[in-house]
């Protein structure tokens, strides 16, 4: 069987887990950002960026060091319905920055890390769900999805005020940060795993540039 | 040539520009001619198998940067849209009640033709299939500073008019100096060349395929120059490029 691959756009939402918000809350009054966002933060995770099943992600072009990060990417259908969900390993360059769009350092070849196939279900279905994240095995991060400034049916909500999701699109909820606000990191040589129960797992051997 | 992607007779057909006219070019029609008035005009976009990247850039002109208040910036400013925001030559697009400033961006579009990865300047437009107009409106009453420009802004249904035709790299032989110009009702409101963009394509293919594989297919819209201005329901825009083509659009209220 041939891995899956996302047919339409993939979205990533920036600052969806309370952690992280709480932690910016007081930054985000200051100077470039002003005030808090109101509306959904989003991305773009681009074509290139597909990472599927059983392939490895190779480190180049001078990034050495990337942020793992573990989401739930809602997988959509007919009238901008959720009809399944994946594990993804949303992976990006270390930034600290949030002002200007991500692109550097999120849509560089290899930057999603796919699973071999979707799990059918509705959003109340992983409402409570748990992500583990393990690096050469050892747990290093455990997001919860109680956890989400936006719950599933607001986020779809908010983001579909402006734009329509379409078939084949996917939305990832977004990706939570450790007690330090960093985010777990891989290097060349590390095997990070993604795990939910009931959904196929991100496995993901990181490769260095020979 | 000029190439569009129309819809007529029931289906979405493949035809080329000829003597004032759209020549069907494959399909049970192939070789009929059909007025430009007969058809509904979609992106001039063959489809693709993954979902279309589509970069944009912002502040890509010296003076557009200064009249929103920007030092130039030292390395391209990007973002990137779905495809699901845009919409062919001749389309409406959606302008809400509430809002206060919404204008239009008219932009050269890049159209990648083979795949591009690590490509150097100086080879960059072997990688171009050609080029087309794109409108990508934005809503500045949306603007935050997160991730800026954000996607309430820049990623909206029916904002990314594109078109009408896409035109043979080999039809365009200097890209970097061509006029652009925006009407609003028929007054010239925008008026540039893309000789003053600050990163030029071949510099913009280099940059990002540094990074990233650029796929055939794939779009890059390059800045808009100064003279932006609102839109309101019932404008029609008209964002023209000299040798591309003048792509028409018409703002509705929702």
């Amino acid at each position: 069987m041939t891995p899956w691959t996302p047919q339409g756009t993939v979205y990533g939402t920036l600052l969806n887990f309370c952690r992280e918000w709480d932690l910016w809350s007081e930054r985000m009054k200051q100077d470039p950002h002003k005030a808090p966002p109101k509306a959904p933060v989003l991305y773009v995770k681009t074509a290139n960026t597909f990472c599927p099943a059983g392939q490895d992600m190779l480190l180049q072009d001078g990034v050495s060091e990337v942020d793992i990060g573990a989401a739930l990417g809602l997988v959509i259908g007919a009238q901008a319905q959720v009809v399944g969900a994946v594990l993804l390993n949303d992976w990006s360059v270390p930034h600290a920055s949030y002002y200007r769009p991500p692109v550097k350092f999120r849509c560089r070849d290899g930057f999603l890390g796919l699973p071999a196939q979707v799990t059918a279900g509705q959003v109340q279905d992983w409402a409570a769900l748990q992500l583990k994240v393990r690096c050469n095995g050892e747990l290093v991060q455990t997001v919860q999805l109680g956890d989400l400034m936006r719950n599933m049916p607001t986020l779809l909500a908010d983001v579909g005020e402006f734009m329509t999701l379409q078939p084949g699109d996917v939305l990832m909820v977004g990706t939570d940060c450790l007690a330090d606000g960093t985010r777990p990191r891989a290097k060349a040589g590390d095997r990070v795993e993604i795990s939910a129960t009931g959904f196929a797992s991100v496995i993901t051997s990181v490769k260095g540039q020979p | 040539m000029k190439h569009a992607r129309i819809a007529w007779s029931g289906a979405i057909h493949d035809a080329v520009e000829a003597d004032g006219q759209l020549l069907l070019t494959q399909g049970p029609h192939a070789g009929r001619r059909v007025g430009f008035d007969e058809v509904v005009w979609l992106p001039p976009l063959a489809p693709v198998p993954q979902a279309r990247t589509v970069i944009a850039l912002g502040l890509n002109y010296a003076d557009h940067a200064k009249e929103l208040a920007f030092k130039a910036p030292e390395e391209p400013l990007a973002f990137m849209k779905g495809e699901a925001s845009l919409i062919g030559h001749k389309a409406f697009t959606k302008r809400p009640a509430e809002v206060a400033y919404m204008h239009y961006e008219c932009e050269l579009a890049v159209v990648i033709g083979r795949t591009a990865r690590r490509v150097k300047k100086a080879d960059a437009y072997d990688y171009i299939a050609g080029y087309t107009v794109a409108n990508d409106y934005a809503i500045r009453d949306y603007l935050e500073n997160w991730y800026r420009p954000n996607l309430r802004v820049k990623n909206r249904d029916t904002c990314t008019p594109i078109g009408p035709w896409l035109v043979d790299a080999a039809d365009v032989p200097n890209p970097m100096a061509l006029r652009l110009q925006t009407t609003v009702n028929g007054k010239v409101t925008q008026s540039g060349s893309t000789a003053d963009m600050i990163f030029d394509v071949p510099t913009l293919i280099e940059y990002f395929s540094s990074f990233m594989t650029l796929n055939p297919g794939d779009l890059i819209l390059t800045g808009t120059p100064d003279g932006i201005v609102d839109c309101q329901p019932g404008d029609v825009i008209v964002t023209e490029i000299e040798g591309v083509g003048a792509l028409t659009n018409t703002i509705v209220k929702v």
